[in-house]
C-alpha cells in the first residue's frame, strides 16, 4: 500500500533521518484513553506544518453543560473547535479497552518476552476466571446489567415498555449470568518499588516522563502478576516513602543523595518482601546528578551486595534535563557493563519512552 | 465495484428507497466493504483511494490506526463527495451499525448534491486526485523526492491562504470600469446659483488633481485591490519553476475542493444525523436493535464541556427549525410577542417545517445557518456556554452563557474556518519588490512562533523580503523576513498598512 511509504517517510522525519528542518516541528502529543478511572496515555509524535493561525490560549470555544462562570472545563486540546479542516464526513466513536488488552498490544509492539517469575513456581492455585455472559448459571452470579438490558429489549420489542412509567421487569429468560471457568494459576507475588529524584533539577517534563514510563511498566507487570504491589520513594538529600499521588507531585530544592533512597528501599524489602517468595522490581529515576563520588560508590556497593542478587532486575532510568550532568549513568555503566541483572536506560525525551520501556522489560526477567 | 454481502446489499436497496421516499435526492451512492486498515488509509487520504506521496498522510494513518489498535476510537463512516458518491462500510461491524452508517451517508449525499456551496465542486475529484498523484510522482522522479516534498511542505504551510468565497463570485465581463465622472468628487449642489460658492474653481481643480493622483496610485499599486487568494497570486507572480507552479496549483485545487466541506461542517453533519435518526427510528430498525441504536446515537451526539460537536448542534438546530416552522414560531408577530406563556404554546399548525429544512439545507452555509437560526431559547435549552482561557488560573473556564456571546463565538470560529484572514496588500512594497501581507486583526493575535515560520515559507516562494502587518500585544507591528533576519517594528498609526480592516464580507 502506498500509505506505507508515507508512513515510513513520516517515521524517518521523526527519527531525524531525513529533513532536519522539520524536526523542530515534532511535537510529542499523546492519545489519552480512559479505562474506568485510569487514564491511558499513548505517546504520539506529530509534525505541525506551520501556518498562520490564532494563538490557542487566546480564543475560546463553545461547550455544553451545567457550568457556572469560572468553572474549569479542561483543556480543549486538539479536538477543540476550529478543526473543521478537510476531513470528509467522518464519524469516530470511542471504544473501551481493558488494561490487559493494552498490555498485550504493548507486548506485541515492543516484542517483549514473557516474564518468568521466580519463587513459588510450583504452587498453583485453582482460580475462577470469568469469561463472559451465559444464559444459565447460579443466582449468585447473576449479571444485573445484562439481565435488565435484555429485559428492556424484550419489553420494547413486544410493545409492553411504557416510557412514561419506565418499569422494567426481567422474566426467567431475560436472566444473564457470569460464566466462568476454573484455571490453574501460578501463585506469584511481585512488588515494584519506584524511586525518584525530586531535587530541584528534575522539572515538570522529567516527572511527566517518569509518570508515563511507570504507567506502562505497571501495565506490563500487572499482566504477569496478579496482586502486584507498588511502593513509592522520593528523595533529594534524604529519602521518604510516599503515596502515589505525592510521588508525582512533590518537588524539592535540596541536593541529591541517591544512597538515601537505596537504603530506604532495602529496608522496605527486608521488612515486607522475603526475597525468596517475592519478585522484586526496583526502578530508580533521576537526572544523573549525585552529590559526590563517594555516595555513588556507596550506591554501587549496595547494588552489588543487596539488590542484584535479590531482585529480578534493577532498573535505572536517566531522564535528560538541562541541568543534569548525567554522571550517574556513566558510573553505573562502567561498573556493571553488560550485567543482565541491571537495566540502564537513557530517556532523552518523550520520544524515547517506548524504547526505554523495551530496555527495561525486554529481558524477560 | 461494490462488494457488499447479499444481506448488506438487500439492506442498502431498502434504505436507499426509504431515503428517496423521504424526499432525499442523492447521486448514485456506491458502498464498499473494507477492512479497518483500508479505512485508516482512506481516511488519512481525506477519503480518497489515491493521493500524492507525502509524509503528512503517513502521519494521519499512523494516528488513526494506532488509535484503533489501542481501542481509543474507530471510524464508522466515511463518504466522498463525488458523482457517484463513494462510501465505506467497515468489515465486522454489527448489522445495526451498518444500517445506521448507510442512512447517515444518504443524508450526506443529498447534502453534497443539493447544497449550493458544493455547486462549484469538481465531482470527478477521484480522477483529479489520481492525476495529481501521477504528476507529483513524475516530478519526484525527475527532481528528487526530497526536493519536491520540501516544496510541498512549503505549499501546505500556506494552503489556508485562499479566498473561500471566490468560486461563488461571478466575475464581471468588463473588468475595467469607466473612469468616475466629475460629479463623483464634487460636493452636491441643490440650487444652481450656489454652484460656484459650494464648488469654487480652485476647489474643483484640487479635487481633480487628487482624483487623478489616486487613480494613478491605484494603477501603480500591485495588486490593485488587496488579494485574498494568495496562492493564486503566487502561481501567477512568484518566481517559480514550471514544476513548482504546477505543484502549487495542485495544492490550491485540493484546498478549494475541501473548502465547502469546512464551510458546512455543522449543517452537513446535522443533516445526516437528522436523517439517520428519523429513518432509523421510523422505518429501518427492527425492535431488537433499538437499544443498541440509542446507545450508539447518544455516543455520537455527546458534547463535552470543552468541545463543540457539530453533529449535536446541527441536528438540534434542524429539529428546532422544523418545529418552529411547523408551529409558525417565526415572523414579526411571533418575534414581537413578549408573553412567555403565549410564546411557549404558540402553534398555528402551519406544517411548513419539512419544506423549510429542505430550503435551509439548500441555501445556507454554517455561518448563515447559525446567524439566522440560532436563537436564545435554543442556547438555553441546550445549555450552551462560552469558555475562555483564564491567564490567572492557566485553565479553560466557563465564561458566560450570554446568548450574544455564544453566537458571536460560533460565528467567529466559522468565518474563514476560525483562521486569521490575510491578504496581500502590496507586492511592490517600499518600491523594492517586497511583499506586504496584512492580517485583518479581529481581536485575536496570531501564534507568534507559527507566524514567523510561515513567513519564512512565504519568503521561499516570493524570494524577496516579505512583511506582515498585524497587531500583536495590542500594538500594531510589522514583522519582516529578508532571507536572513527576522525583525519586528512597531507601527505608528499611519503605517504601511494602506487598507485598515474594513468591509470584510463573510458571505
Amino acid at each position: 500500500m502506498a500509505i506505507r511509504e508515507d508512513q515510513n517517510r513520516f517515521r524517518d522525519i521523526v527519527k531525524g533521518k531525513v529533513k532536519e528542518d522539520l524536526r523542530k516541528y515534532v511535537s510529542q502529543g499523546e492519545m489519552i484513553g480512559k479505562r474506568e478511572d485510569e487514564y491511558v496515555k499513548i505517546p504520539l509524535p506529530r509534525i505541525d506544518i506551520p501556518n498562520f493561525r490564532y494563538g490557542p490560549k487566546q480564543s475560546g470555544g463553545v461547550g455544553q453543560g451545567e457550568g457556572q462562570p469560572g468553572q474549569d472545563v479542561g483543556d480543549p486540546g486538539e479536538g477543540g473547535q476550529g478543526q473543521a479542516g478537510e476531513a470528509p464526513g467522518e464519524h469516530m466513536v470511542e471504544v473501551e479497552l481493558s488494561m490487559e488488552e493494552l498490555a498485550e498490544i504493548l507486548g506485541e509492539k515492543l516484542q517483549l518476552p514473557r516474564i518468568e517469575p521466580k519463587g513459588h513456581k510450583n504452587i498453583d492455585s485453582l482460580k475462577t476466571k470469568f469469561t463472559g455472559i451465559a444464559p444459565v448459571g447460579p443466582e449468585g452470579l447473576r449479571h444485573f446489567k445484562s439481565s435488565y438490558k435484555s429485559a428492556l429489549k424484550r419489553q420494547i420489542g413486544s410493545g409492553t415498555y411504557n416510557a412514561e412509567e419506565p418499569l422494567v421487569l426481567p422474566i426467567r429468560r431475560d436472566m444473564k449470568y457470569k460464566s466462568f471457568k476454573k484455571v490453574n494459576q501460578p501463585q506469584t507475588q511481585a512488588v515494584i518499588i519506584y524511586m525518584m529524584d525530586v531535587s530541584g533539577s528534575m522539572g515538570e517534563e522529567q516527572k511527566e516522563i517518569v509518570r508515563l514510563e511507570s504507567f506502562w511498566i505497571n501495565t506490563w507487570l500487572k499482566k504477569h502478576y496478579k496482586g502486584l504491589e507498588t511502593r513509592f520513594i522520593i528523595h533529594d538529600a534524604a529519602a521518604k516513602e510516599v503515596d502515589e499521588d505525592t510521588f508525582y507531585r512533590t518537588s524539592e530544592s535540596g541536593g541529591t543523595l541517591i544512597s538515601s533512597a537505596y537504603k530506604l528501599c532495602q529496608e522496605i524489602i527486608q521488612a515486607d518482601y522475603p526475597t525468596n517468595e517475592w519478585n522484586i522490581y526496583p526502578f530508580h529515576f533521576s537526572d544523573g546528578d549525585n552529590w559526590s563520588g563517594e555516595d555513588t560508590r556507596l550506591c554501587v556497593k549496595m547494588l552489588q551486595e543487596f539488590f542484584l542478587p535479590n531482585c529480578n532486575v534493577f532498573g535505572y532510568g536517566q531522564v535528560e534535563s538541562k541541568y543534569g550532568s548525567g554522571q550517574f549513568l556513566k558510573d553505573l555503566q562502567k561498573e556493571f557493563g553488560e550485567d543482565e541483572r541491571i537495566t540502564l536506560s537513557q530517556i532523552e525525551s518523550r520520544d524515547k519512552i517506548l524504547d526505554s520501556i523495551k530496555d527495561f522489560l525486554g529481558k524477560g526477567r | 465495484m461494490a462488494n457488499l454481502t447479499p444481506e448488506l446489499e438487500a439492506e442498502r436497496k431498502r434504505i436507499c428507497q426509504i431515503a428517496k421516499d423521504a424526499g432525499l435526492d442523492c447521486f448514485e451512492t456506491i458502498f464498499e466493504l473494507i477492512t479497518y486498515d483500508q479505512i485508516s488509509q482512506f481516511a488519512a487520504y481525506g477519503g480518497f483511494p489515491v493521493r500524492y506521496p507525502h509524509w503528512k498522510f503517513g502521519m494521519e494513518y499512523e494516528h488513526l490506526s494506532k488509535s484503533y489498535e489501542y481501542g481509543l476510537s474507530k471510524i464508522y463512516e466515511m463518504v466522498i463527495n463525488t458523482d457517484p458518491c463513494y462510501a465505506y462500510l467497515m468489515e465486522g461491524n454489527a448489522m445495526m451499525d451498518q444500517k445506521l452508517v448507510m442512512a447517515h451517508v444518504y443524508g450526506h449525499c443529498d447534502f453534497f448534491k443539493n447544497n449550493i456551496w458544493f455547486s462549484k465542486t469538481n465531482r470527478k475529484m477521484m480522477d483529479q486526485m489520481a492525476n495529481h498523484a501521477t504528476r507529483i510522482r513524475r516530478y519526484m522522479d525527475r527532481y528528487g523526492q526530497d526536493t519536491v516534498e520540501n516544496f510541498i511542505d512549503v505549499c501546505l504551510s500556506l494552503e489556508n491562504l485562499i479566498d473561500r468565497y471566490s468560486p461563488y463570485v461571478e466575475k464581471s465581463v468588463t473588468k475595467s470600469q469607466p473612469p468616475p465622472q466629475e460629479k463623483n468628487y464634487l460636493l452636491k449642489v441643490e440650487r444652481d446659483y450656489m454652484r460656484d460658492y459650494i464648488n469654487p474653481p480652485s476647489f474643483v481643480q484640487e479635487q481633480k488633481i487628487r482624483a487623478q493622483n489616486e487613480a494613478e496610485e491605484k494603477a501603480q499599486r500591485f495588486p490593485q485591490e488587496p488579494e485574498k487568494d494568495i496562492l493564486n497570486f503566487f502561481i501567477h507572480h512568484a518566481p517559480l519553476a514550471d514544476w513548482q507552479v504546477d505543484v502549487l496549483t495542485i495544492i490550491r485545487d485540493e484546498a478549494y475542493y475541501f473548502a465547502p466541506q469546512g464551510m458546512t461542517k455543522t449543517m452537513n453533519e446535522g443533516w445526516a444525523s437528522y436523517w439517520h435518526s428519523k429513518l432509523m427510528t421510523t422505518k429501518i430498525l427492527n425492535d431488537s436493535e433499538i437499544i443498541d441504536f440509542a446507545d450508539h446515537h447518544a455516543g455520537t451526539m455527546a458534547m463535552a464541556p470543552n468541545g463543540y460537536n457539530p453533529y449535536k448542534v446541527g441536528i438540534e438546530l434542524f429539529r428546532d427549525i422544523e418545529e418552529r416552522w411547523n408551529k409558525g414560531q417565526f415572523g414579526r408577530e411571533f418575534e414581537e410577542c413578549d408573553d412567555v406563556k403565549e410564546r411557549k404554546h404558540w402553534d398555528k399548525k402551519l406544517g411548513l417545517g419539512r419544506d423549510k429544512i429542505f430550503e435551509v439545507r439548500k441555501v445556507c452555509n454554517d455561518v448563515t445557518f447559525i446567524d439566522q437560526f440560532l436563537n436564545e431559547d435554543f442556547c438555553v435549552r441546550n445549555k450552551l456556554f462560552v469558555y475562555k482561557f483564564n491567564k490567572k488560573t492557566q485553565k479553560f473556564e466557563v465564561d458566560t452563557s450570554n446568548f450574544k456571546a455564544i453566537k458571536s463565538q460560533l460565528l467567529f470560529h466559522m468565518t474563514n474556518f476560525g483562521q486569521p484572514i490575510i491578504r496581500i496588500e502590496d507586492a511592490n512594497f517600499e518600491n523594492r519588490g517586497e511583499l506586504l501581507l496584512n492580517h485583518l486583526h479581529e481581536g485575536i493575535d496570531m501564534q507568534p512562533d507559527f507566524m514567523s515560520e510561515t513567513l519564512k515559507n512565504v519568503y521561499k516562494l516570493w524570494n524577496r523580503p516579505v512583511n506582515i502587518a498585524t497587531i500583536m500585544d495590542e500594538t500594531p507591528q510589522l514583522f519582516r523576513f529578508d532571507g536572513k533576519e527576522y525583525t519586528q517594528h512597531k507601527l505608528s498609526g499611519e503605517g504601511p498598512s494602506p487598507n485598515p480592516a474594513t468591509e470584510e464580507s463573510s458571505g
